[in-house]
This record gives structure tokens, sequence and C-alpha cells, in this order.
């Protein structure tokens, strides 16, 4: 208990092995990693991805898809941040360092550090330092957790 | 619709399902992965750790085959070089993330929950991409191509 007790390990791990299944099954079969930030960029028609469009799209349609049918049992919870300058400034910064770091947590993240991608560790290093980081800012320093 | 595209929708299912089982669909919870002198919530650890096994396995079943089992050939990243774009480039990444608790997947995924404000996030995240875009084009405009040629002669 005490500082776990909001952690739901079991639905995270089955949940990351849906996520690993499913990444490997775009690598085997389709030959390619699946990198949410480039795949959507180029379903939006601004990437360089050299995805076939259509895999780009049906990828990206697919997520919201997913999470409509487990939506369907009630149980999925989605805590949004109350102002939409977050929602805004988050997104742009997203949008930007993904495009400059090619890559975001599924690329770099599940992709890369599968592969012990030297690039996809260093990136991970930094998200997750630098996401750390701005969270305790924004708690300390702003009040704004 | 052809088989690669079949599989790019399951896995985009499957995937996205993934995502809302394990709790990462909820921005609240990934901030509490990220705040870690207050009431930090591991549960992100599981879920990396249970993508990793099988995708560690599908790297070594990738070595033994010659082709992906639908598509014409193997199209995977070929960097191999840590340059400044990518540590600057994922160190933005990471604040955009710790702001709001969204990443990519997770926002584009819950645009079926919350539609309005994943929608915005995800407005603004293309919107980054497509600055990020064209500065970098703009950039390689300005370098004086007689750079580029004195280094091959």
């Amino acid at each position: 208990m005490g500082i776990f007790a909001h952690a739901m390990p079991l639905a995270g791990f089955a949940g990351g092995l849906m996520i690993g299944l499913a990444a490997s099954l775009m690598l085997l079969a389709d030959g390619r990693v699946a990198g949410v930030s480039g795949l959507a960029a180029r379903a939006a028609a601004i990437g360089t991805s050299s995805a076939p469009y259509t895999v780009a799209l049906a990828f990206t349609a697919g997520l919201p898809l997913g999470a409509f049918l487990i939506g369907t049992t009630g149980n999925v919870i989605t805590r949004f941040p109350a102002s939409p300058w977050i929602l805004i400034i988050g997104g742009l910064l997203v949008g930007y360092g993904t495009w400059l770091g090619s890559g975001c947590t599924s690329g770099h993240g599940v992709c890369g550090l599968s592969r012990v991608s030297p690039r996809s560790l260093a990136a991970t290093f930094c998200f997750m330092a630098a996401g750390m980081i701005i969270v305790f800012l924004m708690k300390f320093i702003a009040g704004v957790a | 619709m052809n088989r690669q595209t079949l599989i790019a929708l399951a896995a985009g299912i499957l995937f996205g399902a993934g995502l809302a089982i394990s709790g990462m669909a909820d921005p609240a919870r990934v901030r509490a992965f990220l705040d870690i002198t207050g009431a930090w919530d591991p549960t992100l650890a599981f879920v990396m750790g249970g993508a990793l096994i099988p995708m560690v396995l599908a790297w070594r079943i990738r070595l033994k085959l010659q082709r992906p089992l639908v598509a014409p050939a193997f199209d995977l990243p070929t960097a191999a070089k840590l340059d400044a774009k990518l540590l600057a480039g994922s160190t933005i990444f990471g604040i955009g993330w710790g702001i709001a608790g969204l990443c990519p997947g997770p926002a584009i995924a819950d645009l079926a929950l919350q539609p309005w404000p994943a929608a915005m996030f995800v407005f603004a995240m293309l919107t980054g991409m497509l600055v990020c875009r064209m500065q970098s084009r703009f950039m390689t405009r300005l370098a004086p191509p007689s750079i580029i040629q004195r280094k091959t002669t």
C-alpha cells in the first residue's frame, strides 16, 4: 500500500503486453516499427515517413477504435488537464519535440529500447528526465500540479 | 484493403486497446508516474515491461526472416548517430509530455474517450510537427551549398 496505493500493476502489465504484441505484429508482418508520432504525421499528410499512406492511416485510426472498444466496459478513466492552455502548450511541445527527435514513447520507448538502439536509449532518458523535472517544477514552483 | 493495411489496422486496434487497459489513456496517471516526489504511481513501468517482452522476442525473430510476412521488405530506422537534434527534440517532447500527461499514442486513442480535449491536444501536436518541419526545411535552404561542395571536393 502506501505510495503504490493507486497503481494498477496487473492491468498495466496486461495492457503493456498488448502494446508489445501490436508493435511485434507491425514489425514482423508489415516490416516497420510502430512509431505513433511518425505514422500519425504521415496519416495527417504532413509526415515524411516512408510508410504506405493506407498503412499509416489504418494504424492511426485503429488507436481510437481499440480504446473505444475497451471504453464500452465503462472501466476506463481519463482525467485530462482542465486548462485548454495546458493541452495546447503540451501538444505543441510534443509535436515539435517528436518531429525533431524522430520519435516518441512508442518508437523510441517500446520499439527502440527493445532493439537496444543507442539513439532510443538516449531519447528515452531525455524525455523521461524532462517529464519528471517539469512535473516537479510545475508542482513546487508554479504550484499547478 | 490490402493485407499490409489490414495488419496495420489490427495492430492499431490492439495498441489502442492496450493503452486503455493499461491506464495510459489517463493523463493524470501518466503524470503521477513522472511525479517522483509525490504519490508516485509505478504503473507506467509495468506497461513498459509488458510491452518490451514481446518486442525483444520480435526483434530476435526478425533476424530469422528474409522479409516481413505480408510486406515486400523491412523498412526500419537506420540512423545510428547520437546528435543534438535527437537529444533536444526528445527533451522538448518530454517537457510537453510532463505538462499535459499525454504523448502521441494515448492522445490519439483518447479521441474516442474524451473527444474535445484530446482533439485540442492532437491539433496542437500536429501544428507543432508542422512548425518543426517548416523550420528544418528553411534551415536547410539557408545553409550555403558551398559548404557541402567544399566537403566533397
